[in-house]
């Protein structure tokens, strides 16, 4: 755990994501790739006073996912997931 | 295509001194994307290695005995802010670099905490740019990359890499943490090289 | 695991805004009209986007502050000292003027009348924004779920929505308090933080195993999240939503 105060969470991240996903993702269970973790998408650390949106796993900050969108394009890194899990509808 | 909102001016935008798109602060904005990491001077370590894998390491001591420069410089963030005549002290990469044996192209940046960022040698030597370590007369604050932070002034602020902790040389361009998500490779705010492809 | 529900990609939409309504000094609620608004749950947010004549953009998020069904949706801005977006949305955008807003959205921190347990509310200065979405969402349900709110502000001063908690405290549905880290009312000895007293005195028991819901800046969150889990709380029925700025196009 970190101490300072300066990421939200990742409700945060909700409007960023809706520009790709279809469905939300703030209540997706994700695994870290980094430490295992597993967790709901919406309890991760989100660092928005940045050039891009950066979620991180609330266990061992490793980043999660990054979200930066350009006037043109919307790029998005998940490579710190080792999977993003939705409900089958 | 969206609206124009009515009485909507956003925050003030270029003067004539000012790089296209950029509004000037006099504040210093923190912008983080990720936890700070706290370093104490004793365990902080600058390391070079180069593209034959070869390693120079300098502890704080070192750092500190090494000429230092007084630099004042404009600074210019990607997320559209500039800082007018920013007063620092450290050491320039020429003099770090004096004895390392290269011809590497690229440097990649690393940071304790784990960020990176990608700059050609080009613009790391013949006075462009420094491991910054006091800023205004006082040692930098960790939110703004303190102990020590690379300051490279004449591109974007995201390649002046806070908590600097080294440089990996390379005849390739491996891109860093923002430059692998979208911004632009090299980052000149004068020609407004934000994003990948401007 | 939460259902989510199905939906399209979103994008932007133009509402229009059609009243607004003082709350504090610095907090104003903006009355929006949205055709085809999809509709929201209960503690969903929306993104607003401003334009300038030259291109310029900023975007933020902001809770909505209503339930729907309706026939618009309220946004409660307080604003921040040297924002950008938040100072045009209090004091300069008027009645009438065109607002560009995409949502809803978020899953997570959401509240749905027909979900099992009692709910406890806790929100910090401009938190209880959601917090009141869901109050309007268990009214209009006529809900018998029973509700607690926990409200922490620093003086009489900054409650927002102070007409409509004091209706709530005046019924039997919802039990409403108020916590003044500050300064307090006449009558009201105690001021300070929510601590794990306030929390033991004013909160659900775990026994009760209620769903908590805990909004407001990060500090605060952590902070009432930590209490909550110390006091024996499942952390996995303690939803959290962290109140800061947020930027990017």
């Amino acid at each position: 755990m970190t101490t300072d105060a300066s990421y939200l969470d990742g409700n945060a991240a909700a409007g960023a994501l809706s520009q790709v996903f279809a469905m939300d993702v703030t209540a997706a269970i994700t695994q870290c790739n980094g430490c295992g973790q597993t967790g709901v998408f919406a309890e991760s650390h989100v660092y928005v006073n940045a050039p891009g949106l950066v979620a991180r796993c609330s266990g061992c900050d490793g980043v999660l996912l990054r979200v930066v969108t350009t006037p043109s394009d919307v790029y998005l890194d998940l490579r710190g997931l080792t999977y993003l899990r939705l409900p089958n509808p | 295509m969206g609206i124009v909102s009515p009485g909507f001016s956003g925050r003030r935008r270029s003067g004539s001194e000012l790089p296209p798109g950029q509004y000037l602060t006099r504040d210093f904005p923190v912008l983080s994307a990720g936890p700070t990491p706290h370093i104490r001077t004793e365990h902080w370590e600058f390391t070079v290695t180069t593209e034959t894998g070869e390693a120079t390491k300098w502890d704080w001591a070192a750092l500190l005995a090494l000429p230092a420069d007084e630099i004042t410089k404009d600074i210019h963030c990607v997320t559209r802010w500039s800082k007018l005549e920013t007063n620092w002290k450290g050491v320039s990469l020429d003099t770090l670099l004096a004895d390392v044996e290269t011809s590497a192209d690229y440097a990649l940046v690393h940071s304790y905490g784990g960020y990176t960022t990608n700059v050609p040698m080009d613009d790391l030597l013949d006075g462009q740019a420094w491991i910054a370590y006091e800023y205004d007369g006082e040692p930098i604050d960790p939110e703004h990359g303190g102990p020590a932070r690379l300051l490279v002034p004449h591109l974007y602020f995201w390649k002046s890499a806070k908590w600097v902790r080294g440089l990996v040389l390379s005849d390739n361009q491996d891109l860093g943490f923002w430059e692998t998500a979208g911004y632009h490779e090299y980052g000149d705010p004068w020609k407004e090289q934000r994003y990948a492809g401007d | 695991m939460e259902r989510t529900t199905i939906r399209r990609r979103l994008t932007w939409q133009v509402g229009t805004v059609t009243d607004v309504r003082r709350e504090t000094a610095t907090a104003r609620t903006l009355v929006v009209d949205v055709p085809d608004w999809p509709g929201h749950l209960a503690g969903q947010h929306l993104d607003v986007r401003l334009t300038a004549p030259d291109g310029y953009r900023a975007s933020r998020s902001y809770s909505v502050a209503s339930a729907w069904p309706g026939d618009t949706i309220e946004l409660t801005v307080e604003q921040v000292p040297e924002g950008e977006v938040s100072p045009y949305l209090v004091d300069v955008l008027q009645v009438g003027d065109p607002l560009e807003i995409r949502g809803p959205v978020g899953g997570w921190f959401v509240w749905k009348p027909e979900q099992e347990g009692p709910v406890q509310l806790i929100g910090g200065g401009s938190g209880i924004v959601p917090l009141r979405a869901m109050l309007r969402a268990h009214a209009a349900a006529a809900s018998t779920t029973p509700v607690r709110l926990l409200y922490s502000v620093r003086r009489p001063a900054s409650v927002i929505y102070v007409q409509d908690l004091k209706e709530l405290a005046a019924s039997d549905d919802v039990d409403v308090r108020l916590v003044y880290t500050r300064e307090a009312p006449a009558g009201e000895p105690r001021v300070g933080r929510i601590d794990a007293d306030v929390i033991e005195r004013l909160a659900f028991k775990p026994a009760d195993e209620p769903t908590t819901y805990v909004c407001g800046p990060t500090p605060f969150v952590e902070a009432v999240a930590d209490l909550l889990v110390a006091a024996g709380h499942d952390p996995a029925r303690v939803r959290t939503e962290r109140f800061g700025p947020t930027g990017g196009p």
